[in-house]
Order: structure tokens, then C-alpha cells, then sequence
């Protein structure tokens, strides 16, 4: 590793003052992500500014019945929240679907957000990676990418977001509150990530020197029609090949309010208004079902080892909605997928 | 070469001095210097001569690395020691009470769960952290809240029943 500086932030005030002093620093919490690619000579900050001690680490309610997730919460202490658990249990399925308990007991809320691709490419400094040297080419789009992305690529990168925990924060409208030189703003969850385009090394719309502090749930009423599917090379601790967050609110046999968001396949979680509404008011069957994921699917292109994903994700759509119309959602430790 | 790395701005970076900290390590007080790059798997190995802990892949993905801090298992590679000043750490030393091995490292040896060892420490003390979690009650999430601790011998089926018996649902 690198030689670095280390300094320790007081409070959010301090830490975002130390940032903008050096344009080289980059906050630490966790450091799951960030060591490892420090190790690896991908990031090289002059600093960590440690923000681990800073009291962002509570799950509170809101005034409108939603949830407040302090950003130093670790994913493991969010994954069993009581509150989580009982109506968010999407998102606490989601958060157990990825890493192993070690890496959930360090990783915070706010880092989950800003963990970078693992495109093997951006991982490896001896091949070009547009990502972590601009300019430089991509390799993956004629190479190895049997695990990259099939929508919202770019010709200057088709690198996926690695997370679980961010396509049902994506699928529940969390919002993301960042305190910056500026003062504080949240930002919706769907504007938060973005797709490559020609500038594929920014991986969020945050600004240099912003600090993630917290991320808000709203009210809903998703807790009991839901499902996380998570399809992968095996069947614990890797990264998905596809995942589907799908979420009904059920009137009868009618669909009052859906939402579906997928991972593995994009930039970012990959959501799109139009699957949602020709669910919302339609009957709980499977030709609404194949419907919705085929207008998510709309666009989709696969490259040299991929193509496969497109298939694989119509079918996990479908299922993944099957499973949360029955209200049966797929568990995170008996694999058997039903 | 054309790809070598460089910092967002060509300031020269200061060596910085060591850190003085202090961990709680198996009950006892250590005081240590370190550079802020320590991990805290070199901290314990180099620093501290408790050579149990083991070094595996050193990217989190093995899990041979596993230790307790303050009670919680996680992967001390990827883990600065800097950032755990003050902590309280629990290594595969520290299991063993008066002379009278840790039940997970019995239920080991009753169900010969490992081969080549090197992955035991890991292992254990993930196992350990498991059963204070207390999430996981069958195999089916044992085997779950295990994935993090890669076995190469493929001892597996013997390390769900050691840790069945510890639990004492054997």
C-alpha cells in the first residue's frame, strides 16, 4: 500500500473542512472497499480522513413514518434493525444477499453507496480502464465482460455497480442526504448514482468534498409483497450476475402500487417509470409479469459473454414478482429458488 | 509506463510519523507505534507477534483473517489499525480460557474440521462471532453466515458440525 497521511474528523463540519484542504484526502469509514483498492494501487489518496467515530450511526423515524439511516450505520446492524425488519424487509434482504457478515459488520450505509465497480479491468492497473484513467480505453467492452453491464452502457465503459443494499434503496425512493462546502441538500436515490457516458471515472453526481450523512426511507407498504432474487456464479458471498428488487402493494387481484428495480445489469440500479406503470392497476399474473420486464428490459444490448444477462433477467423479473405476489420472498439462506 | 498512477495533485506527499495507540488485545493492554498504512492484521502478526491470525488473500476475500473487535468478527486485513485505537481485540490466542480450550476449537478437533489448518483461526473466531450474533439457528444459515471463511481443504460439512455442537444443536 501506498504511503498516506491520517488524520481523525471531529464532527461533519470538520471532516468536510479537512476535505477541502486537500484535494488528494479521501474519507474513510469502513474501508472494505477502499483499502482493498488502495492495496491494489487504484486509489492513491494522500490522506484518509477517518470519519468512522462521528455520531451518524442511529436508525431513527421520521415525522411522515419512514426511517432515517445514519451513514456510519453498518450494513449487518441495518440488515437486523427491528424497524428495517418489519417494513423494510426488501432492503434487509437486499444488504444480506451481498458480502459475507465480516464485510457487513465493517461496511457503512453511506460507503455501500460509493463502492466502486469490480470490473476486473478497473481493478488491474497493467490494462487500460477509462474509469480509473480517463482516456486510457476500455478493455472490457472487447473482453472478458460476462459480468458486465447490458443497459446504459457507453463505448467508453460497461462497467456494473456492484451493490445489493442500493437497487432496493433505488426500488424504495430512499433519498440521500450529503452535508458539502455548501451547506446540506438531499438528493433523490434515482439521481444520486449515474450512467458512464463519456466520463465513466465519476461514479455519483456527488461533488468533491461531499459528505453522505444520512439516507431516508418514506412511508410505504411494501413490507408484506416483496422479493430480492440475487442470481450469481455461486450461491453465497459474489457479486450478482442479475438481481431484481420487486416490490407490489396488492389489491385483490389487482396490483395498487409496484416497483422494480435491477442489479448487475447497469451503471447504477436500473429503474424505469414506465415497467412500474404498466404494472400499477393491472392483474397479478404472469403475462403482466413478462410485460413489465420487457419494457425494463427495453434497450437492453449484450456484448461478447453477456448477452445471456438479457434472458436471465426477463425470466429472474418474472419470477421475482411471482414470488412477491404470493408473498413468499426468496430467502437469503435456503438457496432453493421457488 | 504510460498507466503509472498518479495522485490528484503532484504535491509531495510527508511521511508521516508513527501513531502511538493502544488495543486491548485478548484481555491485555498493548501500546504500539505504527504507520497509518498498518493494517490491523500486520499490526497483530508483526507488531505483536500473534502469528495465529492469518494472512490469506490480504483483500477480504477469504476470511483467514477474521478476528473480534470489540466483540464483532470482521476481516482485520482490510481494517487500518489507526482507526481502532482503543478497541478491544479477540485473536484465536484468546479463546483458550484457564488452560481449557475455547468449546469452537474442541468441537473442531471432535469433528477433524479442517485438514491443512491454515484457515482454522479464521475460522473459529468467525464461528464465534456467529454464535454471539445469534442469527443463524440451521445448518442451512450456518453455511450462509459462514460464506465469508473460504476452506480450500473443503472441509465444510465438518466445520457446520463443529459449530452445530458448540452451538449445542448437534
Amino acid at each position: 500500500m501506498i504511503n498516506f497521511q491520517y488524520a481523525r474528523a471531529d464532527d461533519v463540519a470538520d471532516a468536510v473542512r479537512m476535505i477541502a484542504a486537500d484535494p488528494a484526502a479521501k474519507f474513510i469509514a469502513g474501508g472494505t472497499n477502499l483499502i482493498d483498492l488502495m492495496k491494489e494501487d487504484v486509489e492513491r489518496p494522500s490522506r484518509l480522513i477517518d470519519i468512522s467515530r462521528l455520531a451518524l450511526k442511529s436508525v431513527e423515524e421520521t415525522a411522515d413514518g419512514g426511517l432515517r439511516i445514519g451513514a456510519l450505520v453498518p450494513n449487518s446492524d441495518l440488515a437486523y434493525h427491528p424497524l428495517v425488519a418489519q417494513r423494510y424487509p426488501l432492503l434487509a434482504s437486499a444488504i444480506l444477499a451481498g458480502a459475507s457478515q465480516q464485510l457487513r459488520n465493517m461496511a457503512s450505509t453511506g460507503g455501500n453507496l460509493l463502492q466502486r465497480t469490480r470490473c476486473a479491468y478497473f481493478y488491474d492497473t497493467a490494462t487500460p480502464c477509462n474509469k480509473r484513467e480517463p482516456g486510457s480505453g476500455c478493455s472490457a467492452v472487447n473482453g472478458l465482460n460476462r459480468m458486465h453491464a447490458i443497459l446504459g452502457t457507453s463505448e467508453f465503459c460497461i462497467a456494473t455497480h456492484p451493490s445489493d443494499m442500493c437497487v432496493a434503496l433505488a426500488a424504495l425512493d430512499a433519498k440521500v442526504h450529503v452535508a458539502g462546502a455548501d451547506g446540506e441538500r438531499v438528493v433523490a436515490f434515482a439521481d444520486f448514482h449515474r450512467l458512464p457516458g463519456n466520463t465513466p471515472q465519476h461514479d455519483t453526481n456527488l461533488r468533491r468534498g461531499d459528505l453522505i450523512t444520512a439516507v431516508e426511507l418514506p412511508a410505504q407498504n411494501f413490507a408484506k409483497n416483496y422479493s430480492y432474487l440475487k442470481i450469481r456464479d455461486r450461491l453465497s458471498y459474489a457479486f450478482a450476475l442479475v438481481s431484481v428488487a420487486a416490490a407490489l402493494e396488492l389489491d385483490g387481484e389487482r396490483i395498487a402500487d409496484a416497483r422494480l428495480a435491477l442489479g448487475g445489469v447497469a451503471h447504477k440500479p436500473w429503474r424505469n417509470a414506465a415497467a412500474e406503470a404498466a404494472l400499477r392497476g393491472a392483474a397479478v399474473n404472469r403475462a403482466t409479469f413478462a410485460r413489465a420486464a420487457e419494457i425494463l428490459l427495453r434497450g437492453a444490448k449484450g456484448f461478447a459473454h453477456n448477452a445471456f444477462k438479457i434472458d436471465l433477467a426477463q425470466r429472474a423479473i418474472v419470477r421475482a414478482l411471482t414470488q412477491a405476489a404470493r408473498g413468499t420472498p426468496q430467502s437469503q439462506s435456503d438457496k432453493k429458488v421457488r | 509506463m504510460a498507466l503509472a498512477r498518479k495522485r490528484a495533485t503532484d504535491e509531495p506527499i510527508q511521511v508521516p510519523d508513527k501513531i502511538a495507540l493502544s488495543l486491548n488485545v485478548n484481555g491485555v493492554e498493548r501500546r504500539l507505534d505504527v504507520a497509518p498504512w498498518t493494517t490491523l492484521l500486520d499490526a497483530l502478526r508483526d507488531h505483536l507477534d500473534l502469528t495465529g491470525t492469518k494472512k490469506g488473500c490480504d483483500h477480504g476475500q477469504c476470511g483467514a483473517c477474521t478476528v473480534l473487535v470489540d466483540g464483532r468478527r470482521i476481516n482485520s486485513c482490510l481494517t487500518l489499525a489507526v482507526m481502532k485505537d482503543g478497541a478491544k481485540i479477540t485473536t484465536i490466542e484468546g479463546l483458550a480460557k484457564d488452560g481449557a480450550l475455547h468449546p469452537l476449537q474442541q468441537a473442531f478437533i471432535d469433528h477433524d474440521a479442517f485438514q491443512c489448518g491454515y484457515c482454522t483461526p479464521g475460522q473459529i473466531c468467525s464461528a464465534a462471532g456467529l454464535i454471539a450474533e445469534g442469527k443463524a439457528k440451521t445448518a442451512d444459515e450456518i453455511r450462509e453466515l459462514m460464506s465469508g471463511n473460504i476452506c480450500r481443504c473443503g472441509a465444510y460439512p465438518n466445520i457446520v458440525a463443529a459449530i452445530l455442537q458448540a452451538m449445542g444443536r448437534s
